[in-house]
């Protein structure tokens, strides 16, 4: 009894410091999406680059594809865009570019100034399919397979770490089954 | 000295401005910004996460009022507009959660808390009162205590 009242305060002060320090290295932005493991919204948008033309979620069926949402104004999407143009260049996966809430010219000049990843990019212009996609913080990236289900959302810049070790295997393996 | 009151009613002046702005929708049409606002309240700004819709100017707080605005001009119910949110942004969205298998924990936990604190505490209270036991005094004690009492002249507490 005697040292039970020393070591029950110690053990409930380990378990909430171990909780805390957990805590410290989570990060409140990632907020797990709902999507995952569902159907990639509908979409219907013009392309950036052919204004005349639209792209539609059917028209990536079969395949799996990378979904970037992106624009220009957004700062740290010119810190992953090196990593998309990389990835691009290897050509294992089309990328797909949702120019979000952008000013068409703004974008064509940013694709210019920094290199073009993107198979094609279509145009959200005012934020309704970055609604559906459930889009909160530019950039994010969706990995979609054949079956044009969501399987891994990344939040936030595209990192050598995050494409290294959890989307390329994720695209290799959705392509292989 | 006239020169801060200039600055301070310039300020005032800009305030009025914004101020006015920000309340134009309402004159679009009260009922649905009234239910929009009851709404936004409940929702959570996943931008700047601790603001409801309601208080966010965030741009995407804008769109999402934008589109709540649309639902609710399009009859749908405050249910379904909530399940829309959850659908795209999941139950973070929601300042109250869903009670369901993840948050039982999570709603029970203070519950579970307070009975482990009464129970501690009915427990160390039986304890105690086994442990204080009264001990009657003898005649002899008694007697000394009286006399005790009245050499110090009755000065009772």
């Amino acid at each position: 009894m005697g040292k039970m009242r020393f070591l029950l305060p110690l053990a409930i002060f380990l378990v909430m410091a171990a909780f805390l320090v957990r805590g410290l290295f989570l990060n409140p932005r990632e907020v797990p999406s709902p999507l995952i493991d569902k159907p990639a919204p509908a979409f219907s948008l013009v392309r950036l680059h052919e204004p005349d033309k639209t792209l539609s979620r059917e028209d990536l069926k079969g395949q799996v594809w990378l979904l970037n949402v992106w624009a220009s104004w957004c700062v740290s999407c010119r810190e992953e865009h090196p990593l998309l143009v990389e990835l691009a260049r290897q050509g294992l996966v089309p990328i797909y570019g949702l120019n979000y809430k952008d000013q068409r010219e703004d974008a064509l000049g940013w694709l210019q100034q920094f290199g073009n990843p993107y198979t094609a990019s279509v145009v959200d212009r005012d934020g309704r399919v970055g609604i559906d996609y459930g889009v909160y913080g530019v950039p994010e990236t969706f990995v979609v397979d054949k079956n044009g289900t969501i399987r891994y959302k990344q939040i936030g810049p595209v990192t050598r770490d995050a494409l290294d070790k959890k989307i390329i295997p994720l695209v290799k393996q959705l392509q292989q089954s | 000295m006239i020169r801060p009151a200039a600055i301070f009613l310039a300020l005032s002046l800009s305030f009025g401005i914004a101020g006015a702005r920000e309340a134009a929708p309402l004159a679009e049409d009260p009922a649905v910004e009234k239910r929009l606002n009851k709404l936004a309240e409940e929702i959570r700004c996943l931008v700047c996460q601790n603001e409801s819709l309601a208080g966010s100017r965030a741009d995407l707080a804008n769109d999402l009022r934008r589109e709540i605005r649309g639902l609710i001009k399009s009859g749908k119910s405050d249910k379904e507009i909530i399940d829309y949110l959850v659908q795209r942004y999941g139950d973070f969205v929601l300042y109250r959660p869903p009670v369901k298998s993840t948050t039982y924990l999570l709603w029970g936990g203070p519950f579970l808390l307070l009975v482990g604190g009464g129970l501690a505490l009915i427990l160390y209270l039986r304890r105690r009162g086994t442990r204080v036991r009264e001990t009657p005094l003898s005649e002899e004690q008694h007697a000394r205590a009286a006399r005790l009492l009245e050499e110090q002249g009755g000065e009772r507490p």
